[in-house]
This record gives structure tokens, C-alpha cells and sequence, in this order.
């Protein structure tokens, strides 16, 4: 596994997510309130891209006819089937044990201490004082 | 035929011979509103009493009725085909009534009827609780009152209500069977509140009993979904004449749905799939097999449960011929489980 | 400073699969009011716009068992562009048709096409538009699309009028019913139009949905979307025990139906349950001159959307076997959220004969495009 930059911190703000592609494979990488999380986007189930899917929140139940809400917009569902799946650790809620998205580890890294590809050889310019979004993919 | 094993007979039918049998069960006043009313018959058309289905030609009295006395079905199923126990299931259309009052009377008088007139007579026989349905809090009652006799091993619905019977309507009535230890027993059967199909009135009685399927299978979404279970965690449900392999089919459907809008019913905790296996079970005749015995024992890996097939005869039902009571091709291994083991696990009031 | 990346994202390079062109029996092209204007007469472009439609299940818009996702879509199914999912054409191949290598598809509008409508001269009205409207709106330019015969099922002359102006012309592949009829399929009212799509040579396509306006399920009204899902099946089962017991195919032995959206695994028990009372009560239907289960077998297809999901998949294998591998279609559902992804939806361990069969080489035979 090697480390890549997806982004600058500056391009996804708390509360949203951007698709990148990542040595071949497309990763989806979140922001949930300046912490990083990052998923492959390929669903699990049957293959749906997860960036296209909607974040919410958790949903859970203290008994019939109890919803009760929280965690919002930790939770991906895919844009297909539905399925959902924690944006911090990658577990689906239809079944934990079993089904998971796979999660790659995110770090933010200062400019100064950037491997400068692919991401820089591409468009952007590096910046010492830019804080980067890492894949470890 | 069944050999040296005490088997359990989870589902036989003793027949009501006329209303007036019931009358000696009854108060003053009901007792004679049956008279000045011209009520005689509760007889229902899902079991037409001539059609072939209802009873088998040889066991049919020269009223054309059979199962009429503890004495002939017992002859029959324990001794004939050895089941050490025998449980009644009462079907007499005391559940289509509208009147909550009358069914309560009458669902009390059958109750009554079946303890007198058959547990009384022969010590294998045991029975289910019909439920006066149509007030909950009479059926909370019928519930206490004879669940304390401990011969009454179940409570009894019909598959066809006026609502999924998972609705939190009926659930004071689960609580009690819950308490009791007495599992929901769901037949085959219809109270007539709506077309037996969701699609309307079919010609033909062919299709009448094809549909009660449909009926099976939208009170097990119900029960899973309202969350029955999670609330009534010690519940078990029977369901009774159901046909069995039309099961996976429907938990593959509905699990895979599960999935998806899980959010919905988020008190529903894992696959129904796994909720239907720990809580429900299912008797075994009818059996709706093909007719190659390999693909009875590929339909039955299906259901991926060896807990969850129990025996019964049906009697005096025509499901199948001679004394074949076990359908062709069901695993040796699985055959003490399912005329045994998997009833007494399932009926907590049984001892052999 | 973006990286973008095209959609979708899988791509058709990642699969290994055979490069057949896909016969895929489930598209839901979206048009809208305006869409069918043209076709419409004044009386009853006037009668919409006052009045509207009124499909037995109370609302104005939406429905009483919300669905879980907008409009049942797929969330990327909104085109870049604007407008509904599946509206849009280009957006359509780019996403769907081009993308998979769809060669072939069948149309089968749901709204609006006036089907279960509570008038029937709007619900005849609003299905001769809804079919100009697929030919000029979505066949002539892309001839992929094929058409539905959309027909105002709760009555039969006038679907018959429907079916015979559309007799002969190849750019419609089969007659669409929803599912939730009032009547079960086999009842006599129904018999003008089966006897049209014969005479046609169009099967019959059944789709499950559409409100009858009697309860989802034979007792009663269950409270939750994923219920109502789930029982489409076992209420089709119901029409299709019709269809048999009720004589249909003795009288129309060409008469073919394709079930649609309505799974397949539940078909196998079915035959042996009806076979089973049928051995035993055969005095009652005389008529029938085989074993339910072979009219079961001869006049049905199913589509293999939504995809069976056993825990064990060899299950479904089963089923398919048990049915028989020429009567199983592809089928897609485009844009709706149950979407079976032609690439990956159909089980491990089928040889690449039947994989082509489920494909395209028995939509082909059923719908005579050898």
C-alpha cells in the first residue's frame, strides 16, 4: 500500500465527500465535521457507487414504533439497493458481521511532507502552507 | 407408518356435528337465540364439507362427516399411526362471526366442547385455545380462562384476518400467550373480511385452498416487520396446514428487501430470514412437494432449519393416502426430529 | 483542482463476462402530461388538468406506502441535465443502454399511462397516447426501445380496440398489465383481451404494482413499504393460479405471459401445490386437460429482476433449474433502486449457454426476433 493525495483539505469541506481514483480503484472520502474517512466506493452488495448514494443518519430503535435518529450524515447508503453502511468504519447495518465496505486509512498531511503524486503531477501545484488529504490505498 | 416412536401429531380436526352440540356449552340466553335464530351450522367453506380435501371417503361416517368422536380419531392417529399425542385444532367458524358478544359465547362453548368431549375422553389428546378474534379484550380473557388447563397447549387463529396480525391491535393478546407459554398457532382459514385473494374471488375451490399461501406468508411480514418478536421475545408461532415449501422463497424475497429499506422497521435487528427460523415452525402436511423424492430433500435444505418441520397428520384432511404420513423423501436423519423432538421443543405445556 | 471521475464507475471493462448483446425486458422510460399531449383529445387533456387521475389508492401524487427512495429510483438515476429519472435519453444510453450493451429493451411504462385509472374512457384515452407517445417519444429514436401495448385493462372491448390498432406493427413486443387488477387475471372480463394479444401474436406482459383498491394482501392492509414489496409476489401467484385453473390456456393455448418484477422462486412450489389438489379434486375443473404444472410450465416466463438472494446461492440455481432455463429473462427494472446490474446480478455457476439464454436467446424466442 502506498500513500496518495486526493485532495486538498480546502476541496471537501465538513459534511461532504469527493470521488477520487486511487491506483485504479475509485475511493470516496469524507468529511465528517474535519475528520477523513474513506471508503471504496463500490458497493459491497452489488457493484453501486456510494459517492452518488445519500449520506444520512443512523437509524435505530428502542422498540417497535421507536425511531430513533442521530449520527447524521454518518451513514452512506448506496444509490442503488439502499444499503447502508457507517462512514467511519466501513460496517453495513443490514449485517454487520458479514458485510462491510472496505475502508482506507485517511491522514491529513501538511504540504512540506507530501510525496508530490499523482495529484500534483496532474494539475496542482503544491503548497507548503495547504494541508493535503492522504489515501493509504 | 411411523414405527416405534411416540410421535406428536401437531395439527387433527375434530368436527362439530351440528350447532346444537355446542348448546349444553352455552348460557340461558344463548343457548336459546341459537333456537329462536335458526343458527344450526358454522360450518365454512373452506373446507366444503363433501369436497374430496375435507376428509378421505373411508373415514367419513353415513353422514358424510368424519372425526365426529375422540374415540375415531384416536383410533386413527395414535393408534393406527402411533402418535403418542395428538393436538386439536378446532376450525369451526366461530372467527367469522361479527358480533363480538356472540363469538365470545360461542368461542367459549367450543373451547368448553372440545375439553369435555375429547381431552376428557383420552389422555393423548391435547388442543388449542380458539381465539374470539374480534374484541381483544375477550380474547385476552379466553385465554386466561383456559389456559389453566393445562391439556390446552396453544392458541389457535385462523391465516385470514381482517388485518396482518402483526398489528399492535392484537399484540395484548401475544402478551398472554407469551405469559402462558402457549405459541401463536396460525391455520389455514379465512374469517371472510376480504377476498381470499388480494386480487379477488377465485372460481374455482382449487384455487381457493392455493391461496391460503399468500395469507401465510403476509402474516409472517407482518409479525416480523410490526415487530412481534422483538417485543414478545419468548413468542413462538405454528403455522398449521400451511404447505411448507413455499417458505424460502418467500424469506429470499423478503430479507433481501429487509436489506434495503431496513431503516423502515429499524426495530427489526437482523434478517427475517433468522427471525423466522428461532420463532416459527411449520407442520408438515400438507407438504407441497414435487413429485422426484431428490428434490423433496434439495426443498427441504432450503429451508436451512432442522428445527423447523413438525409433525402432523392433518386428519381428517385427505393430504395424502394410505399411511403415508410422512411425506417421500425426507431425510432419516431429520424424521425423529420432526415427529419428536422439534414439537416438544416447540409446545412447552407437552410431556410425554 | 478536481479529480473527477466518469460515471459510472465500474466500467464494461472490469467484467469478464460475454459480450452478448443484452435483451433486457424492464425499462421504465418517464414521460410526462405534456409528453402525452398531443394524443390526447381536448375532452380529456381538459378532464386532467380539472380533475386528474384517480388510481384507487386515494392520493394525488404519491402513494399511501411511501417508497423508500424518490420516486423508487436509483439516486444516480437523475440526469446531470435535469428532469426525472429515465426521462432523459442521452442520459439513458450513457448510463444504461450503451453502457451495458443493451440490444434490445422492452418499454414498460407505469406512469403516466392511466392503467387501474377509476374511468375507463380516460384510462383508454391516456393508453392510446401513452403509446404514440413511446413510438414518436422514445422508439423512433433509439429503435433499442421497444414498445408496450398499454391498454386500459378493467375493460375488455376496449382494450381489444386498443391491441388491434397496434396488431402487426414489431415496434410493440408484448400487451402490459399491472399486476393489481380487480379481478383475478383468469375471470372471464378479461378473456377479450387475451384473445386480442393472440390474434396480435403479442404475449402478455404482467407487472407487478398498480393498486386494485381492495387490501395489498388477503387480510388486510399491512402498515409497511418493505410488506407491500415483498407480497407482490404472492398476489401475482394468485392471478397466475387463475390463469390455469381457470381455463385460459385451453381456450388460448398460444396465449404466453411474462411475469415481471415479481421474482421467480416462488414458481416451483406453486406447481406442486396446485398439482398436488389438482390430482385429488380433478372432478372439480374438467376442463383441464394437464397437470396445472405444465400450463405453468408451457405459457409462463419470468423476468429475473428483482434477483433471487438465497444465503446460499446454489438455492436460486435450483429455482431456475426447477422452472427451466428457457423460460428466464433478463431484465433490468431501469431506473428504479431494486436494479439488478446485468454484469453482476445473475448467480456464480451458470455455463455461459445459459448465462446467453437468460440474456438474450429466449427474450429472442418468446418475442420472434431470430
Amino acid at each position: 500500500m502506498a500513500k496518495h493525495v486526493v485532495a486538498a483539505v480546502a476541496d471537501i469541506p465538513p459534511g461532504t465527500r469527493k470521488l477520487a481514483q486511487v491506483n485504479g480503484r475509485a475511493i470516496v472520502v469524507f468529511n465528517l465535521g474535519g475528520e477523513f474517512f474513506a471508503l471504496n466506493n463500490r458497493c459491497p452488495h452489488r457493484g453501486g457507487s456510494l459517492f452518488h448514494g445519500k449520506q444520512t443518519g443512523l437509524v435505530e430503535s428502542d422498540g417497535p414504533g421507536n425511531y430513533r435518529y442521530s449520527r447524521p450524515g454518518e451513514i452512506i447508503r448506496c444509490p442503488w439497493h439502499g444499503w447502508e453502511f457507517d462512514v467511519r468504519t466501513g460496517q453495513s447495518w443490514c449485517d454487520p458481521a458479514r458485510v462491510r465496505a472496505r475502508r482506507y486509512a485517511v491522514s491529513v498531511q501538511p504540504g512540506t511532507q507530501l510525496i508530490a503524486r499523482p495529484y500534483v503531477a496532474e494539475t496542482v501545484p503544491v503548497t507548503v502552507e495547504d494541508d493535503y488529504v492522504v489515501v493509504e490505498a | 407408518m411411523i414405527g416405534a416412536l411416540a410421535a406428536i401429531d401437531c395439527d387433527v380436526h375434530p368436527t362439530v356435528p351440528a350447532m346444537t352440540a355446542l348448546s349444553p356449552y352455552l348460557d340461558d340466553f344463548w343457548r336459546a337465540a341459537v333456537v329462536e335464530r335458526g343458527i344450526n351450522s358454522l360450518e365454512t367453506v373452506t373446507y366444503p364439507p363433501n369436497a374430496p380435501l375435507t376428509a378421505r371417503p373411508q373415514w367419513r361416517d353415513k353422514n358424510g362427516r368424519a372425526a365426529t368422536s375422540a374415540a375415531e380419531l384416536t383410533a386413527q392417529v395414535c393408534d393406527r399411526w402411533q402418535a403418542g399425542i395428538a393436538i386439536l385444532n378446532c376450525l369451526y367458524g366461530v372467527g367469522l362471526l361479527f358480533s363480538e358478544d356472540m363469538a365470545f359465547a360461542f368461542t367459549r362453548a367450543l373451547n368448553d366442547w372440545v375439553a369435555k368431549e375429547w381431552l376428557e375422553r383420552d389422555p393423548r389428546l391435547r388442543a388449542s385455545i380458539v381465539v374470539p378474534l374480534q374484541n381483544t379484550e375477550y380474547a385476552v380473557d379466553e385465554i386466561e380462562r383456559c389456559a389453566q388447563d393445562r391439556r390446552f397447549v396453544q392458541i389457535l387463529v385462523l391465516a385470514m384476518q381482517e388485518m396482518p396480525l402483526g398489528r399492535r391491535h392484537f399484540w395484548p393478546i401475544y402478551a398472554a400467550a407469551e405469559r402462558h407459554g402457549l405459541p401463536l398457532g396460525i391455520h389455514a382459514g379465512s374469517t371472510y373480511r376480504h377476498s381470499i385473494t388480494s386480487l379477488g374471488w377465485p372460481s374455482y375451490y382449487i384455487e381457493d385452498y392455493a391461496s391460503h399461501t399468500q395469507a401465510f406468508q403476509s402474516q409472517l411480514a407482518s409479525l416480523v416487520c410490526e415487530g412481534v418478536f422483538a417485543k414478545y421475545p419468548g413468542l413462538k408461532v405454528v403455522l398449521l396446514e400451511s404447505g411448507v415449501t413455499w417458505l424460502p422463497a418467500f424469506l429470499w424475497r423478503f430479507s433481501k428487501f429487509w436489506r434495503g429499506v431496513r431503516a423502515e422497521v429499524p426495530w427489526v435487528d437482523r434478517s427475517p430470514a433468522e427471525i423466522v427460523r428461532d420463532h416459527v415452525r411449520l407442520t408438515i402436511q400438507p407438504f407441497d412437494a414435487p413429485a422426484e423424492a431428490d428434490r423433496v430433500e434439495r426443498a427441504i435444505d432450503h429451508l436451512r432449519s432442522d428445527a423447523i418441520l413438525l409433525y402432523a397428520s392433518d386428519f381428517p384432511h385427505w393430504q395424502f393416502d394410505g399411511d403415508e404420513t410422512m411425506p417421500a423423501g425426507i431425510p432419516p436423519a431429520l424424521r425423529r426430529k420432526i415427529l419428536v423432538e422439534n414439537p416438544l421443543a416447540t409446545y412447552d405445556r407437552l410431556t410425554l | 483542482m478536481n479529480i473527477e471521475v466518469r460515471q459510472p464507475v465500474h466500467g464494461a471493462k472490469d467484467s469478464g463476462k460475454a459480450r452478448v448483446g443484452i435483451f433486457d425486458c424492464d425499462i421504465h422510460p418517464k414521460s410526462s402530461l405534456e409528453d402525452l399531449r398531443p394524443y390526447l383529445s381536448n375532452r380529456w387533456w381538459d378532464y386532467l388538468q380539472t380533475y386528474g387521475q384517480r388510481q384507487r389508492h386515494g392520493y394525488v401524487k404519491g402513494f399511501p406506502y411511501p417508497k423508500s427512495q424518490p420516486l423508487a429510483s436509483r439516486r444516480d438515476s437523475w440526469p446531470p441535465g435535469g428532469g426525472l429519472p429515465a426521462s432523459d435519453l442521452d442520459f439513458m444510453r450513457q448510463q444504461h443502454l450503451d453502457f451495458y450493451g443493451i440490444e434490445w429493451g422492452i418499454m414498460n411504462p407505469l406512469s403516466p399511462t392511466g392503467q387501474g385509472e377509476q374511468n375507463d374512457e380516460l384510462s383508454a384515452a391516456m393508453a392510446f397516447a401513452a403509446n404514440e407517445y413511446q413510438l414518436e417519444g422514445w422508439n423512433r429514436r433509439d429503435p433499442r426501445l421497444k414498445a408496450s401495448v398499454v391498454i386500459p385493462y378493467e375493460n375488455g372491448e376496449m382494450s381489444r380496440a386498443e391491441i388491434r390498432k397496434r396488431a402487426g406493427d414489431r415496434r410493440f413486443a408484448h400487451v402490459l398489465f399491472l399486476s393489481r387488477t380487480s379481478e383475478l387475471l383468469g375471470k372471464r372480463r378479461y378473456w377479450p383481451i387475451f384473445e386480442a394479444a393472440v390474434e396480435a401474436g403479442f404475449p402478455i406482459g404482467v407487472h407487478v404494482f398498480g393498486s386494485s383498491g381492495r387490501p395489498m394482501s388477503n387480510t388486510g392492509w399491512p402498515s409497511f413499504y418493505v410488506e407491500e414489496i415483498t407480497e407482490h409476489s404472492a398476489s401475482l401467484a394468485a392471478s397466475v393460479t387463475s390463469l390455469i385453473v381457470e381455463g385460459v390456456f385451453e381456450r388460448y393455448p398460444e396465449l404466453k405471459i411474462v411475469l415481471i418484477e415479481a421474482g421467480f422462486a416462488w414458481i416451483p412450489s406453486l406447481g406442486w401445490r396446485l398439482d398436488q389438489n389438482w390430482k385429488r379434486m380433478k372432478d372439480e375443473v374438467p376442463h383441464l386437460r394437464r397437470a396445472p404444472s405444465e400450463y405453468l410450465r408451457e405459457q409462463f416466463w419470468v423476468s429475473t429482476q428483482p434477483m433471487e438472494e438465497a444465503e446460499e446461492p446454489d438455492h436460486v440455481l435450483d429455482m431456475m433449474a426447477w422452472i427451466g432455463w428457457d423460460k428466464i429473462l433478463f431484465a433490468s427494472d431501469y431506473p428504479h433502486w431494486d436494479f439488478d446490474d446485468p454484469f453482476v446480478a445473475l448467480p456464480p455457476g451458470l455455463s455461459e449457454e445459459r448465462r446467453n439464454k437468460i440474456y438474450s436467446g429466449n427474450a429472442k424466442a418468446l418475442y420472434r426476433l431470430d
